[in-house]
């Protein structure tokens, strides 16, 4: 029987180190691994003995492409053991402060990391040699969500002026003003950049996902809602456990979560874009149809375009809080500890990010869990390979190799936070 | 953003939380209290792009990053960027894809340089999730300070002159 292997060493532009394994026989794509390691089981572990109000600052290196979104789980979800209510301008400035991240980290991956594969370059510096003026407006977009999170939270990285019921210190109303100059530029920039994606050439990919996301009655969720899915779900953040498991895999030192009736679901843009279309602006879903989306999209490969109108949107509503911001009296509400459990989930870039904490009448942690939006994705990713792999046995070997990276960079995986190799080997029997 | 005159920074780049990624950072803590108050320094996580960012505030930048090359641990990697390609196995352990010398390349074709970039590559024993340096790794981030205070007081001596 013809044996055929394919390796990759090294496939860079995915955020974190792994290892993908195929192995194909008789023409039956017979198994798909994908190897991660994980760096939040290291931190739930780190937290326990310390204290509350040191999660915001210990949890943001979790990540340094979404240091925010784990300050903001890790804080609502102390806010929830300690029955800390935080007043509607310091929720909008949070809200705006997300933006900033998604606006990074979105334009990061659209420009950098994912266009080259629709392009055929091997990375972004091939690229740039052809299209230098499109990086250069990617350089700039996401410099404008820099400048968010550097106002409000205090640097660009690793934010430190977030704090449990608010933030250390509220900017004025004159550096939000000078924001918005910047914001009216990106949200042009993230117009185009929408109208460009859409000219790529998509794979074709569609299975029948359960999509999971924030479902928040008023808005587009970044930090509050219930968890919805297109197959039934709605529970609120606590009951999280109930529906959801994660289970060790023999081939990877992470876990893998499944939705405990159904198996494998799907976070991130895509799902949120699925489940809260009417919550768009109509600025955003009108370049949606302009892009050629319906309110449903379910072909991944698309997330390239997803991605894009989620850029536009944060930029657009970045500069709905800025015009109508109110600076609080005070920039943080105080809390009690107790003994206690609070639950969050707030919308990541790559999907939600559930963090558990348990609370000690001091507000010690006795336990922590935090489950990012990759572990959630992971059997989805799987599930897609296996698919595409089969679906296009018949194509080079070079070019599938080049559409499964393709295929995993959907996910813009964020396999450790870390460290950033996935080594890629299909064998074929 | 024009410089309209000379200035220096320092960028340490890594994770305190990945063991000898940390490195960087650990220089720049080390640098931080003993360089003269002129010269500017910068924490990031090695995310390329950001480094772009952080280099258009000046024109001479030294960067201070762990690497993963199969060197020895401890071994120090010294690189011009203006006289050579820097190699993409040597900063495989940045925090994210786009690394330390992929920044460095596509700074290079976008015209985006600084117009002096010293790279201090630091080889890393492990990467694993935890806090603590290598005590090799330790002993070459001492002399790489050593080696930065020093390449900072003759950049001031130059600008003074």
């Amino acid at each position: 029987m013809k044996t055929r292997t394919i390796k990759v060493e090294n496939l860079a532009r995915v955020e974190g180190e792994g290892a993908l394994f195929v192995k194909i026989k008789g023409g039956q794509v017979m198994d798909v691994q994908l190897k991660i390691f994980e760096p939040p089981r290291f931190f739930e572990a780190f937290l326990r003995g310390r204290n509350a109000s040191e999660l915001p600052d210990i949890t943001a290196r979790i990540c340094g492409i979404c240091p925010v979104a784990y300050q903001m789980s890790a804080c609502h979800a102390v806010e929830d053991a300690f029955g800390v209510k935080v007043n509607k301008s310091l929720r909008a400035l949070r809200r705006l402060l997300y933006c900033g991240e998604w606006i990074e980290s979105h334009t990061l991956h659209v420009y950098f990391l994912h266009a080259p594969d629709f392009l055929g370059y091997q990375d972004a510096i091939s690229m740039a040699k052809d299209h230098p003026g499109t990086l250069e407006r990617g350089l700039r977009l996401k410099k404008t969500g820099n400048e968010i999170v550097r106002l409000l939270g205090g640097r660009e990285i690793h934010p430190i002026n977030v704090r449990v019921g608010g933030f250390y210190k509220v900017p004025s109303k004159q550096e939000f003003a000078a924001l918005a100059e910047d914001l009216k530029w990106a949200r042009d920039a993230a117009l185009e950049t929408v109208r460009w994606v859409a000219t790529f050439s998509f794979p074709q990919l569609e299975r029948d996902y359960e999509f999971v996301a924030l479902r928040h009655l008023q808005e587009y969720s970044f930090n509050e809602g219930r968890l919805v899915s297109n197959k039934g779900l709605d529970i609120a953040i606590r009951e999280y456990d109930q529906e959801f498991a994660e289970e060790q895999v023999p081939h990877s030192n992470a876990l893998h979560s499944i939705h405990k009736d159904r198996g494998a679901y799907f976070v991130g843009p895509q799902a949120r874009y699925n489940l809260n279309f009417d919550k768009l602006s109509s600025l955003t879903q009108d370049a949606a149809h302009t892009a050629g989306l319906g309110a449903i999209c379910r072909n991944p490969f698309h997330s390239i375009i997803v991605r894009s109108i989620e850029i536009l949107y944060a930029c657009d509503e970045a500069l709905r809080i800025i015009g109508e911001i109110d600076i609080p009296d005070q920039p943080a509400v105080e809390f009690e500890p107790r003994v206690s459990t609070g639950y969050s989930c707030t919308e990541a870039p790559r999907g939600i990010l559930y963090h558990r904490y348990r609370f000690d009448e001091a507000g010690v942690i006795l336990d922590a869990k935090i489950v990012p939006p990759t572990s959630q994705n992971q059997k989805s990713i799987e599930n897609d390979l296996r698919q595409f792999v089969q679906d296009n046995l018949k194509m080079p070997t070079h070019e599938l190799q080049w559409q499964c990276e393709q295929a995993i960079r959907n996910y813009d995986p964020c396999i450790s936070c870390a460290t950033h190799f996935l080594k890629l080997h299909f064998e074929e029997q | 953003m024009k410089i309209d005159r000379e200035t220096l920074l320092i960028v340490g780049v890594g994770n305190i939380y990945r063991s000898d990624d940390g490195i960087g950072i650990s220089v720049l803590y080390r640098l931080r209290e003993r360089l003269p108050s002129a010269i500017r320094t910068r924490e990031l996580t090695g995310e390329g792009t950001a480094l772009l960012e952080v280099w258009k505030e000046a024109n001479w930048v030294i960067v201070v990053d762990a690497v993963q090359s199969g060197a020895p641990p401890g071994t120090i990697h010294r690189l011009d960027a203006h006289s050579e390609e820097i190699p993409k196995r040597l900063f495989p352990y940045s925090t994210h894809a786009f690394s330390v010398a992929e920044a460095v390349e596509l700074a290079r074709a976008l015209d985006l340089l600084p117009r002096r970039l010293l790279l201090y590559g630091i080889e890393g024993r492990t990467f694993a999730a935890g806090i603590g340096l290598s005590r090799e790794v330790v002993r070459a981030g001492a002399t790489v300070a050593a080696e930065v205070l020093n390449a900072s007081n003759c950049f001031l001596h130059s600008i003074d002159a």
